[in-house]
């Protein structure tokens, strides 16, 4: 078993309780021994201690959608890889899409996909299962089983299911197992041959649009089925104003759904597509500004839950393309603390009510004991310094696809340790030794 | 007074052009048109220089119109139509960016289905890049050559007010016409239904009616666009006979507008979809002026780029 490590001089923040202030923290055999607020206890015989100097050590990131790539896409990125780009992003547990190949859409690739990242990840990787089998919408997958076999949640990832009697059903059985749907919200007939936010800018740029219907309309769907069968639901992404006010109505009505917003809609809007950027051609898409004011307001008010990475690995191959022909999707893991901070630094969120969007609601949705900074919880943990400046160099980003939008951005917010089930994963220090004077 | 240059070594887009580039380019037009008309029409300008045609959507107008202007300016040209249904889509464009680039052409001249593919090969490529289509995005020379022709028609753009019709949606001609026409000062309207007008058209400073008659009123100019065969069959407009019935121009709905109104047309016409065969061929139409001032801009704006290539 690793050394005991005590973290002093942190100013922590614990989500779940909403509290911060200076203090230590005791991490053993995995996990958290003592939280000691204000003060440091005195550290155990063995015991490593670190000091804080001051930053921001918090429960780390939950990250409840990310595009691996293993199996099948393993030049884009691997369990391996995106974990190593996880524990750079001070991200701990990832949950991984089913828009593999093999889809996962089997117990066997659930049991796969957990044994290979425990072996090779850095980080927890939890496995998505998808709704319905090889993601084609028609037929349902074995729920049942492959909850069994692991799977946290169903998604069929980056494909919406069009066919609404096959959502009610899908909703109707998962209630029987108390699983958790978080499907995407892109209905097909209406996304049509679009490939970025319809409006003033499409048009000039001469790209077909996506009306932001496109994501209500399948929202009030699914929110109408969510009526009818009671089961938990997730809306993955939402990207706009009026899904905001949908699914406040929703919550106020009672109903037991939570959602969540990808970095990118927090952080840029459409005008980042520029001249026909493709690392900005995404799924939802880039809003109107309006749009980004919206969901910051919705974050900030607890209607929108979560805030995921939405990281999505493409190479040359797929984004080297003219707009319309380029693949969706932009990597996200390394860069979402960075960029949510954003919020913080503008003044639109607390840093203790970002993090909780970022660690411990997707904790709680998914029933997993993590984001918390209280004894007895997981000792999965990142220490970052909220203020230090940096420039993103995207060569130097871990995962194995370089399609960031955050390429040559001035970011904020460095993740100097990350540690997961009690194990320093990630050192900034060691990585990138100080430059000698 | 030193005449005024065109400044930038592509031509991409009408896009970000101020009125004097434009004018630049119409007034280098005027004289390309003179030596046109005479019998020796060759000059030099591009000697020497070597200019691909390079068409990932066919079209035999505008390439010939490409090809002709560059042999008259005395350059090499080579045509490539690159079949869509052959190109293995996407990093073909910018393999044949970097083949025909080892080439070492001065000038390529490119059409592409897809919006911001040419932008994205231009910035492989060391030569200039001319934009012979995007997509829905821009048609620079074809604005050109239609501000060329009503200049040459009425004297001045500024002042007069141009209708364009049909489907703006799908159209890189009318968004590089509205640009362009509201640059050197006309009043632009577009109509047509709802479902061929592009979302926050209203932003681009046009007035927008879906009444062809109430559009063309008062109108100086009748610019006239193809509509595309499969959009008409119930997926953006029911049929053929109700779009003629609405927004087909005749001469009936013709006479709403200014007495004189000249009708224009990009060409290829659907005659009898979107205009009456007795307006395309009528006293008030431009449209077989327009492919002879196509080869003039055309040879106009090659030569300004000229000026821009190496040793030139």
């Amino acid at each position: 078993m690793a050394r005991p490590l005590l973290f002093t001089g942190a100013l922590l923040v614990d989500p779940a309780s909403g509290r911060s202030g200076p203090g230590a923290v005791l991490v053993r055999d995995g996990t958290i021994a003592d939280v000691a607020w204000g003060h440091v206890p005195a550290a155990p015989e063995g015991a490593e201690t670190i000091s804080c100097g001051g930053h921001v050590l918090a429960p780390g990131l939950v990250d409840m959608r990310a595009f691996v790539g293993e199996p099948g896409a393993e030049h884009r990125e691997t369990l391996k890889s995106a974990g190593e780009a996880a524990a750079a992003g001070g991200v701990t547990t990832l949950i991984s899409m089913p828009d593999t190949n093999p889809v996962v859409d089997d117990p066997a690739i659930v049991d796969y996909l957990l044994r290979r990242a425990a072996d090779t990840s850095l980080v927890h990787i939890h496995p998505a299962a998808a709704i319905t089998r090889r993601l084609a919408g028609r037929e349902m997958t074995e729920l049942g089983l492959l909850q069994e076999a692991g799977a946290v949640a169903f998604t069929d990832g980056a494909a919406a299911i069009a066919d609404a009697g096959v959502m009610r059903r899908a909703l109707t059985y998962a209630g029987d197992l108390g699983a958790l749907l978080m499907p995407h919200l892109a209905e097909p007939s209406l996304v049509g041959r679009g490939v970025m936010n319809e409006g003033e800018l499409a048009s000039r740029l001469g790209l077909a649009g996506i009306p932001r219907e496109a994501e209500t309309v399948m929202l009030e769907r699914d929110l109408r089925l969510v009526r009818l069968t009671g089961a938990r639901y997730h809306a993955a992404m939402i990207s706009c104003a009026d899904s905001v006010e949908i699914i406040r109505r929703a919550k106020q009505d009672g109903l037991a759904v939570t959602c969540g917003v990808s970095v990118n809609n927090l952080a840029l809007n459409e005008n980042d597509v520029g001249h026909y950027r493709t690392f900005c051609k995404l799924s939802p898409p880039l809003r109107h500004e309006d749009d980004r004011q919206a969901v910051i307001a919705g974050l900030a008010e607890g209607v929108i839950d979560v805030v995921v990475s939405d990281h999505n690995p493409q190479d040359v191959e797929t984004k080297r393309l003219p707009f319309a022909e380029a693949a969706d999707g932009a990597v996200g893991i390394e860069t979402l603390l960075s960029a949510s901070l954003r919020l913080v630094a503008d003044g639109h969120l607390s840093l203790p009510g970002l993090l909780r969007a970022l660690s411990w609601r997707p904790a709680e949705i998914l029933a997993l004991p993590m984001g918390r900074l209280a004894p007895g919880a997981p000792a999965d943990l990142v220490l970052f310094d909220p203020d230090e400046p940096y420039v993103l160099d995207k060569r130097a980003l871990r995962s194995r696809s370089k399609n960031s939008p955050f390429d040559e951005a001035r970011l904020a917010g460095r993740v100097r340790r990350t540690v997961v089930a009690g194990r320093i994963v990630h050192d900034l220090d060691a990585v990138a030794p100080a430059r000698a004077a | 007074m030193p005449r005024p240059v065109f400044p930038h070594r592509h031509l991409l887009g009408i896009e970000g052009l101020p009125r004097q580039d434009l004018e630049v380019l119409l007034d280098q037009a005027d004289e390309a048109v003179e030596v046109s008309r005479q019998v020796e029409k060759k000059k030099a300008t591009l000697r020497g220089r070597t200019l691909i045609n390079l068409f990932f959507e066919p079209s035999t107008r505008t390439q010939a119109s490409f090809e002709l202007a560059g042999k008259r300016l005395g350059a090499d040209v080579m045509n490539m139509s690159v079949a869509a249904s052959s190109v293995k889509k996407g990093e073909t464009l910018i393999d044949t960016a970097a083949t025909l680039n080892a080439m070492r052409p001065d000038i390529i001249v490119v059409r592409h289905q897809e919006a911001g593919a040419v932008h994205l090969l231009a910035r492989k490529v060391d030569c200039s890049v001319v934009n012979a289509g995007d997509g829905a995005h821009e048609h620079p020379t074809q604005a050109l050559l239609d501000a060329l022709t009503i200049r040459r028609n009425r004297g001045a753009i500024e002042g007069l007010t141009v209708a364009i019709c049909g489907d703006i949606l799908h159209s890189r001609v009318a968004r590089s016409n509205i640009i362009l026409l509201q640059t050197l000062g006309a009043r632009v309207r577009v109509i047509g239904p709802s479902t061929l007008m592009p979302a926050g058209i209203a932003r681009f400073g046009v007035e927008v009616f879906t009444d062809m008659r109430a559009g063309l009123a008062g109108a100086d100019i009748v610019m006239m666009l193809r509509l595309q065969r499969e959009r008409m069959n119930g997926s953006f407009v029911p049929s053929v006979k109700e779009y003629f019935r609405y927004y087909g121009l005749d001469s009936e709905k013709l006479a709403a507008a200014s007495a004189g109104a000249l009708v224009m047309h990009p060409g290829p016409m659907n005659r009898g979809v979107e205009i009456s065969s007795e307006v395309a061929d009528g006293a008030q139409s431009l449209i077989r002026e327009q492919v002879e001032m196509g080869v003039a801009v055309r040879m106009a704006v090659l030569e300004a780029l000229a000026g821009h290539l190496p040793n030139g």
